[in-house]
């Protein structure tokens, strides 16, 4: 496995690595939105993208499930690999890559249908049609997402009428019942209130030793809280996203190597 | 500038480590000062200054503590503002043993001092003054003199083992003169400790520029380890 790295690389560690990214560039259109990203992210450890707006992050995270895909102009060279194999090559299953590699967006946007229905959608697709079945991941995946205890006498009132932290969780129930190698959160918490966002954070603690996690923030503490990794990136001369910085979550934020980390997680950039 | 408001207070922090700094220089040396000429007013002078060093002291902590609250530092920021709790805590441990100073000159009341001192007020001079220039390298974040500052520990060690050795010639000469001469073991002691705690300070002067967190040893250190293990 050959890696290119043009950034400050300190992660030297021997815990495994499931998602390899090569080279990755992504357009939209003429414009280079990423340019030629290396990246390794560990398996089970929560790897947090950080960055100022603009700089590409967003891009980055989509591209591990090919949402970016959804975009007309957007076209992508370079490799992803999971588990080995490139999700961007020819005849791969995009369906089973994002089923997984599991979503979790900004807004919590759970579907206009009943809380046990939004759980039991993917499984439905997925051919699980016999009720005992379909309870058990039901209550499995809110179990996991920490929800079941609030919501179990209510799992037929509609997803929308529970809290907006709660909708978030139900969202990361939804994302587990397909039973995900890696879940995306993109600011997952950043539309929640203060105690809400403290449950997701602990939560991800607890989803991270049975999932990958990788989450696009803004809030540095936030990333400094949860992450084991943390890759910094920025723009640059051609407005192209990089990353000029990644390693272990600790370091990055009390000795980062680069100077524009410092400047950025110590709030000097402007 | 992005963050003026807590530019302006960690420099005030900064600033206050050094005014700390010099209260600490002053109780070093004037405590001395006054055992040398045996002025128990002006020991227990000492004692008030020492108050006032604890005093600001906790104030510092406290102003540190609020800023790590409120502003979340990382990286640089939180490695100066961790160091100067450690820092302020030796400066105040330094003060403590010019207190200690003070305390012996006031314990020993109409006793002569056993010998005119020479090398108590060498030690306090020296160890003032690789803490004024550890003080400013802090300051300037000059890793290079704080690598360097504790070398001249060795000198200390050595005036302080001369005391020792010609205390003990006194004793072994008249045994009565133990209690007097127990009173300067004491007082050097204390010195020998204050360029101790210096050594500290330049640790952390180097940790807060490059982040490297590591035990400085001095040559006596150096020679001991090659003492034990020759190969």
């Amino acid at each position: 496995m050959h890696i290119l790295t043009n950034y400050q690389h300190h992660t030297n560690d021997n815990s495994p690595i499931n998602i390899d990214i090569v080279n990755l560039s992504v357009y939209y259109g003429k414009f280079r939105a990423l340019a030629e990203i290396n990246l390794q992210v560990h398996e089970k450890q929560i790897t947090a993208i950080i960055g100022p707006s603009g700089c590409g992050k967003s891009t980055l995270l989509r591209s591990f499930n090919r949402m970016n895909d959804l975009t007309p102009s957007a076209h992508t060279e370079g490799e992803i690999r999971l588990d080995g194999q490139d999700i961007n090559a020819t005849g791969i299953d995009v369906v089973d890559i994002r089923r997984r590699i599991g979503m979790v967006f900004q807004r919590p946007n759970p579907f206009p249908k009943s809380i046990y229905d939004n759980v039991a959608y993917g499984p439905r697709l997925y051919g699980v049609h016999r009720r005992s079945d379909l309870d058990g991941i039901v209550e499995n995946s809110l179990r996991q997402a920490a929800l079941w205890d609030e919501i179990k006498d209510k799992l037929h009132q509609s997803g929308l009428s529970i809290s907006g932290g709660q909708q978030q969780r139900l969202c990361i129930a939804r994302a587990l019942a397909v039973e995900p190698d890696v879940i995306l959160m993109d600011e997952p918490a950043s539309a929640l209130d203060p105690i809400s966002t403290l449950r997701i954070e602990e939560l991800m603690h607890d989803l991270v030793k049975n999932y990958t996690i990788i989450i696009v923030t803004h809030n540095m503490q936030q990333a400094a809280r949860v992450s084991d990794y943390t890759a910094m990136m920025m723009i640059d001369e051609q407005r192209a996203g990089n990353i000029i910085e990644y390693g272990k979550t600790d370091v990055i934020f009390t000795n980062p190597k680069d100077k524009r980390t410092e400047d950025y997680v110590t709030g000097r950039f402007g | 500038m992005l963050r003026k408001t807590f530019e302006h207070e960690i420099q005030q922090v900064k600033d206050d480590v050094l005014i700390l700094g010099s209260m600490v220089e002053q109780e070093i040396l004037v405590s001395v000062e006054t055992l040398k000429k045996r002025d128990i007013e002006g020991s227990r002078q000492i004692l008030e200054l020492d108050k006032k060093i604890n005093a600001k002291r906790f104030e510092m902590e406290n102003q540190v503590m609020i800023l790590i609250a409120t502003q979340q530092p990382m990286a640089h920021d939180l490695r100066l503002l961790a160091s100067i709790l450690e820092i302020i805590s030796e400066l105040e441990r330094m003060g403590d043993y010019g207190k200690g100073i003070a305390n012996i000159n006031i314990r020993m009341g109409d006793q002569p001092l056993l010998k005119p001192l020479i090398d108590i007020p060498r030690m306090a001079q020296r160890g003032a003054d690789m803490l004024h220039r550890a003080l400013t390298a802090f300051i300037n974040e000059d890793v290079e003199t704080a690598r360097a500052i504790p070398q001249e520990d060795d000198e200390i060690d050595g005036l302080y083992n001369q005391i020792y050795r010609e205390l003990m010639v006194f004793v072994i000469q008249d045994p009565k003169t133990i209690e007097r001469a127990n009173w300067l073991l004491w007082a050097a002691h204390n010195l020998e400790r204050v360029a101790d705690r210096v050594t500290n300070i330049c640790e952390r002067t180097i940790f807060i520029a490059t982040g490297e967190l590591k035990e400085i040893d001095s040559s006596d250190d150096e020679q001991r380890k090659l003492n034990q293990n020759p190969d």
